[in-house]
């Protein structure tokens, strides 16, 4: 092994002056430029380590002396979220919910925050859309309301629920079980699907139908009206109209006056802050059902309740 | 390994280091010309944006901007949304089949001429003169120590090109925001930062490429020289040394001595000491040569001088230098643009000019947009119709609200309302003002009778009702439950 240096002639290069078995190495450096980056990504490291997570401990890591986690900008981004969303929440707040539609920008952003809050606590009834689901959970976008579908009637709705068993305030009625219990008969039960039939248009009269209208007289005006147009107060549901809850074939009237569903809605009060409610309450009555809408601006009509039924 | 010198080739390595350029002053057609075209770009380029244009109250008064914040792009009377980018693609093909065009008839005249690369060199080498002197004093300067008198000349001038580059960089912005309002901003530092950072930008790479890269530019690193190649034709003029005419150079002495040993070129190097590439245009066609054409001015000069016929440079074309080197006479050069391939080229540009101008005038400025809400399909309403919910978005492109009316076709029985209205309100058609220069979203409820198709197509149109009555439709869907 010689270890003289020597310029390889056919590439003029310089060897390092090994040499094994005939075997030379060309001394052919790193760029002077590499070699640098390459420094200088070194010493980039050594500043990383101290400014940031690096050495992996046993049940965290080193917390670097500028204290970044991305669980802290996370919890930045949310509060800046939030700071951002302050002045209008702080706004809805201060305004009663018949004030708001008078107010277009709130009442954009409490639809629009209302929309969120919709996909969070109340989907899962009904429905994405706020479609309901036939048979269980009513339609939000219809124009036929139980209990009152203006602003007002529904953040109540909203705020207190119905039938919570919990909740003084809750909006409360109960429909007999006519079947089960025992108060009529079935051949009761079918004359009265008869003249319920025949007030909401479905059939003609027939004898059956005005055996009902007696039964219906002293069994239903109490909640559902005199001609079954329902009472709004009660939480009485209209009879005479297209929109059916729990279906309204033979089968599914007779089953109900049967065995009453009386349905729940829990109370949100208890979960949600006043301003979430009011923005729910805002968008559910943007979904096309709303009543008492804010003044329409195309027409000089006077406006009034939305069940023509 | 291989000798990287290999690498090189056998015509010698891929770049030559730069050497100083020092053209002569010249007078001369070409240069007056060049005078004139320079005068007109630049008063183009730094004029443009300062020019008004009443667009009314609900649009910006700049006769060319490009509002990139608002998405509008406004040209005098024609203003274009990002949906009608195509006219800007158009634009742009436009001038590509131009530049084909030009190409073709007279070679790189938009190198010798237009380029901007070409217009602020040039005007640069004239500041060179202005502080150095001409060509000889400049070469001297440029050899000589560093006096205070060549300090004091070289800050002089480098500060002149930093104007001149920061006057470019900062008319550039004003294309792209108010201009009056902009460049009280930039001064008072209110100006974005990104107007800052694009003047800095320009101002720098005018001050490199014009100042100091100059004809390297057009030489390593610009294609178009490349492509051009492939643009130009037998027929297609070119700067060229006759040298039929001028070889063997030799001085008027010889001449005069043994009549008719010698051509016409006197080999004065004028034609070398004008061109601002640098070249020797007796050498042949070469990618140094821009064509900007001052060493026929240059040469015509001399060729006066000594008393002989002018155009031993002169434009002529592949074809005729055969012609003109049998003795022949050139054609005339309205006959070589009248050749097909021009007549194509200048076809299709204006095809696609009228066709832009056309379509320009056809559309629209009011669009409709219509989308079914899927979530529910349909509603059922109390009192037997249905209802269905739709999202309209109304895009008024003109600089003034609208009254705009919609209605439906195709739907019997329809009524409409909106949320700012109710059912008790539906009609068979909506009113509404949109706002100027914007599009407008719009929640539109349709009712119909429950009987009909489960699924029905019809039409959602809406038209202006403040004299101009074109509007625009869509075709969308009614559904209906299916029936039991």
């Amino acid at each position: 092994m010689s270890d003289k240096s020597r310029i390889d002639e056919p590439t003029g290069t310089a060897t390092v002056g090994h040499e094994w078995d005939g075997i030379e190495e060309l001394n052919t450096p790193l760029p002077r430029w590499w070699l640098w980056t390459f420094y200088a990504t070194i010493a980039w490291a050594a500043v990383y380590v101290v400014l940031f997570p690096a050495w992996p401990m046993v049940n965290s890591a080193t917390r670097g002396v500028l204290e970044w986690s991305s669980r802290g900008d996370l919890k930045a981004e949310l509060a800046a979220q939030d700071a951002r969303r302050a002045p209008f929440a702080k706004a809805i707040a201060a305004t009663p919910i018949t004030d708001l539609p008078r107010k277009h920008e709130l009442m954009e952003a409490a639809i629009q925050g209302g929309s969120a809050a919709f996909k969070v606590h109340c989907v899962q009834c009904h429905g994405a859309g706020g479609a309901g689901v036939v048979g269980a959970y009513p339609s939000l976008t219809d124009d036929d309301w139980l209990w009152g579908g203006d602003l007002a009637a529904i953040e109540t709705t909203l705020t207190h629920g119905i039938r919570n068993p919990d909740h003084d305030e809750t909006r409360l009625n109960m429909m007999p079980a006519f079947g089960k219990d025992g108060i009529l008969d079935a051949a009761a039960i079918n004359d009265l699907v008869s003249h319920v039939r025949v007030i909401s248009r479905q059939e003609k009269p027939s004898a059956s139908s005005a055996r009902g209208a007696a039964l219906f007289e002293a069994n239903c005006v109490a909640c559902h009206g005199p001609a079954g147009q329902g009472i709004r107060e009660l939480g009485g549901p209209k009879l005479t109209d297209a929109v059916w809850l729990y279906g309204g074939s033979r089968e599914a009237i007779a089953r109900t006056i049967y065995a009453p569903r009386n349905g729940v809605m829990p109370r949100w009060n208890d979960k949600l802050d006043a301003v979430t409610i009011k923005m729910l309450s805002a968008y559910v009555h943007s979904l096309g059902g709303g009543e008492d809408a804010p003044a329409p601006v195309l027409t000089a009509q006077p406006k009034g309740e939305a069940d023509n039924g | 390994m291989a000798n990287p010198d290999a690498l090189a080739g056998a015509e010698g390595p891929l770049y030559v280091a730069r050497k100083g350029v020092y053209p002569k002053k010249v007078d001369g057609t070409f240069r007056r010309l060049k005078w004139v075209i320079m005068a007109v770009t630049l008063a183009i380029y730094y004029g443009t944006p300062w020019i008004r244009w009443d667009r009314g109250p609900y649009a910006p008064d700049q006769a060319v901007l490009v509002d990139l914040a608002n998405r509008r792009f406004y040209m005098f009377q024609i203003e274009i949304w990002p949906h009608e980018f195509y006219y800007v693609a158009g634009l742009l093909i436009m001038a590509g089949i131009g530049l084909f065009l030009v190409t073709s008839a007279v070679g790189r005249a938009w190198c010798g001429y237009a380029c901007p690369q070409t217009v602020w060199t040039d005007l640069f080498q004239h500041v060179d003169r202005l502080i150095d002197g001409d060509r000889n004093a400049q070469i001297r300067l440029a050899n000589g120590p560093w006096t205070a008198e060549k300090i004091g000349k070289r800050a002089l001038k480098y500060g002149l090109y930093l104007a001149i580059a920061f006057w470019t960089g900062g008319a550039w912005i004003m294309y792209f925001a108010d201009a009056p309002t902009l460049t009280r901003e930039f001064w008072t530092g209110e100006a974005a930062s990104v107007a800052y950072a694009t003047v800095g930008v320009l101002t720098a790479t005018t001050f490199v490429l014009g100042g100091f890269m100059r004809e390297q530019v057009c030489i390593y690193m610009c294609p178009w020289p490349r492509i051009q190649t492939a643009m130009m034709d037998e027929k297609s003029l070119l700067v060229t040394y006759k040298d039929w005419r001028g070889e063997p150079r030799g001085s008027l002495k010889t001449a005069l001595a043994h009549p008719g040993s010698v051509g016409d070129c006197v080999d004065c190097n004028q034609c070398v000491a004008v061109c601002p590439t640098g070249i020797d245009i007796r050498t042949g066609p070469q990618i140094g040569c821009i064509t900007c054409a001052l060493c026929i001015d240059a040469c015509d000069k001399v060729m006066a001088q000594v008393g002989r016929p002018r155009g031993l440079i002169d434009y002529c074309a592949l074809d005729d230098v055969a012609v003109e080197r049998a003795g022949g006479t050139a054609q005339p050069v309205l006959k070589t643009l009248l050749r097909p391939r021009l007549m194509i080229y200048f076809g299709i540009w204006c095809a696609i000019g009228l066709a832009m101008l056309f379509t320009l005038g056809q559309r629209t400025r009011l669009d409709l947009a219509v989308q079914h809400e899927r979530s529910p399909l349909y509603v059922q309403l109390s009192d037997g119709m249905i209802r269905n919910n739709y999202t309209l978005k109304l895009r008024n492109m003109e600089a003034r609200p609208r009254k705009v009316a919609i209605t439906v076709s195709g739907l019997p029985g329809a009524q409409l309302w909106t949320e700012t209205g109710s059912r008790e309100t539906a009609r068979q058609r909506v009113e509404m003002t949109i706002s100027p220069d914007s599009v407008t979203r719009v929640r539109l409820f349709i009712a119909a009778p429950a009987q009909g198709p489960a699924r029905q197509d019809f039409t959602i149109a809406t038209q202006g009702r403040d004299g101009d009555p074109r509007g625009d439709s869509d075709t969308i869907q009614f559904d209906r439950p299916e029936a039991q």
